[in-house]
């Protein structure tokens, strides 16, 4: 691979054949939902961010990609303040999102959250029902009648492509389900609260091919109504999905541009061995 | 095992002699750690069978009747084990009722809201705690809690739940301060240590992804707690709460300072009472050799250990399954 890469100058055959597989010419991106400016993070004195700036334009998938320990996955517990659940971490600067900076003290983050759902590496089902699991976060912010309720499970179950699948053992265990099932329903889960933003972290790490696929086509569908936040090991998924990329490295943001432009013809250097495969 | 060792011996002949040597201390130390396990079986088995033959006779002179009998007259050589057993009953039932929810909150404090630098002070706090040794919770309960229960806590509780219907009757007597409620309280500060340390360690098994799906969703601490952490460890919950239960049913000098020492079922919490234990550990010195009074004490005993042993029965079974769903 990195002799190919070597003989062959850019484009080379690995970034090639990525950029082949995007399907995305149009390199118009929206406003800003959320921009980040001259962020950085701290686990305790270690920097884990170093001055990043970053906008998520609306309705549009951003892919993060760099190699592990870069801090794509810091990036997006900044935004929903998950790691203001453990003492030690903290982030200076700007992430600006209707006027408001969502790292100030004084944002209510559980009403932040609610906004910015998150899905994980792992499927994370609830030790309850399948219904339960769609309901628990709805119940969190809204009071509904029972009929609302189930019209809002199987909503949302439609939207994660579930519905299908589950609508017969809604009162199952989400733990029997298979891994895949349970991914699709983390993201259910998500979008029954009706989030503005979503924030996936390498979310089909985990799955076999055919359920990635189906995750696949599910963020393309769900970008029609969310801002999207998609942090991912596998290049080709960030150009499948995404429509802007932001490479990562050493805790600074190296280079962000509309997919097809990164992935063909990246500005930077280290942008370029990454993506052909050079390191990491 | 054996011959595989030789056959990889290495060339230097030095090193196998002390191979050779080494899996013999093995089969010494396999020995000794078997000896250690086999004595406790036999200790245990030794205990129970002892406690049963001097029961004997109490039992033949009573029957099954002795463990609901009331009187307790040693002049009459007459002996019934219900006082102490609804003695002891109540009294660790009680302190679990106020146990559970202290060690609960300083389980959740330690696990979900302490800052880092107060964690390891508070959990060592905890720890101590439950090292402290029962004879001082007896004094400092006698000197301390059992004024102030008889001049503020039970003159209040009578005027106001004690007039209350349906449950007057249990807050109802004179304030002596002693009695079966101080006894509860007591043996509550007792076991809130060992309860509250089990449920830390239980609460921190929980997997960070599953709490932070659920902060994901915007819950609060509370509420993450509430329904992904406690469903998460029930099991092991009430596992630890048997413990404490376990060690309340026990404990003797403690309850001995603090609960009147009266042989009678009095439903009013502020009654004296006695529980087996205290009853045994006060009677033991003046029951003869081969008394009928010695006896009923071993039989007492003999009772104590089922009711601990159904305890600890309970709570392995409880603790067992919750490791592997805790995996799953």
């Amino acid at each position: 691979m990195s002799q190919t890469a070597n003989s062959v100058p850019k484009p080379s055959v690995g970034t090639g054949s990525i950029g082949a597989m995007t399907a995305r010419s149009g390199a118009s991106l929206n406003e800003a939902r959320i921009a980040i400016r001259n962020l950085d993070f701290y686990y305790g004195t270690n920097k884990a961010l170093k001055g990043i700036d970053l906008d998520l334009p609306a309705r549009q998938v951003t892919g993060m990609i760099g190699p592990s320990g870069c801090g794509k996955s810091t990036l997006l517990r900044v935004l929903n303040r998950m790691y203001s659940l453990y003492p030690g971490q903290r982030a200076e600067g700007e992430v600006m999102m209707d006027g408001q900076n969502l790292i100030a003290p004084d944002i209510d983050m559980n009403e932040l959250r609610s906004r910015i759902g998150m899905v994980f590496q792992k499927p994370t089902p609830f030790p309850m029902s399948v219904y339960d699991n769609i309901a628990f976060g709805v119940k969190l912010h809204e009071q509904l009648s029972k009929s609302a309720m189930e019209e809002r499970v199987e909503w949302s179950l439609t939207r994660a492509a579930l519905w299908g699948e589950v609508k017969d053992r809604l009162s199952g265990s989400a733990m029997g389900l298979s891994g895949g099932q349970q991914q699709r329903l983390c993201i259910a889960r998500t979008i029954a609260v009706r989030p503005e933003v979503i924030l996936l972290d390498e979310p089909t790490s985990a799955l076999d091919p055919i359920s990635t696929l189906k995750v696949e086509e599910l963020i393309d569908e769900l970008k029609r109504d969310f801002t999207i936040a998609i942090v991912t090991h596998n290049m080709q998924q960030a150009a499948r999905c995404a429509d802007q990329v932001a490479f990562f490295y050493l805790g600074e943001m190296i280079e962000v541009a509309p997919a097809a432009q990164l992935f063909t013809s990246p500005k930077q250097k280290r942008t370029q061995e990454y993506i052909t495969g050079r390191f990491g | 095992m054996q011959q595989a060792a030789t056959t990889l011996r290495p060339p230097a002949s030095g090193t196998a002699t002390r191979l050779r040597g080494g899996s013999g201390g093995d089969v010494v130390f396999e020995w000794m750690c078997r000896v250690a396990g086999v004595f406790v079986l036999i200790l245990l088995g030794a205990i129970i069978i002892e406690l049963f033959i001097g029961a004997l006779p109490a039992f033949r002179q009573f029957g099954l009747a002795f463990v609901w009998t009331e009187l307790w007259d040693p002049v009459a050589d007459q002996y019934g084990a219900l006082v102490p057993i609804y003695g002891t009953v109540v009294t660790a039932v009680l302190a679990i009722i106020l146990a559970v929810p202290v060690a609960f909150g300083i389980a959740f404090f330690l696990t979900e809201l302490a800052p880092d630098w107060l964690r390891r002070p508070v959990g060592t706090a905890v720890e101590l705690l439950a090292a402290v040794p029962s004879i001082i919770y007896g004094m400092w309960g006698f000197f301390v809690i059992v004024p102030v229960m008889a001049q503020v806590v039970q003159p209040a509780v009578i005027d106001t739940l004690g007039e209350l219907p349906l449950i007057g009757f249990l807050f109802a007597g004179p304030p002596f301060g002693t009695g079966i409620l101080t006894a509860a309280l007591i043996l509550a500060i007792m076991i809130i240590p060992v309860v509250a340390a089990t449920m830390r360690d239980v609460f921190s098994t929980v997997p960070p992804v599953f709490k932070e799906s659920a902060y994901g969703l915007g819950a609060t601490r509370w509420e993450v707690m509430w329904n992904i952490v406690l469903p998460y460890t029930s099991k092991s919950v009430v596992g630890g709460i048997m413990l404490g239960l376990g060690r309340a049913l026990g404990e003797t000098l403690a309850v001995t300072f603090v609960i009147g020492n009266a042989n009678r079922v009095t439903t009013t919490l502020f009654g004296p009472g006695n529980t087996i234990a205290s009853l045994v550990a006060l009677e033991f010195g003046e029951a003869g050799a081969g008394s009928l009074k010695l006896s009923a004490l071993l039989a007492l005993g003999f009772i104590l250990f089922v009711l601990s042993f159904i305890v600890l029965a309970i709570s392995r079974l409880l603790l067992r399954p919750s490791a592997k769903g805790a995996s799953a």
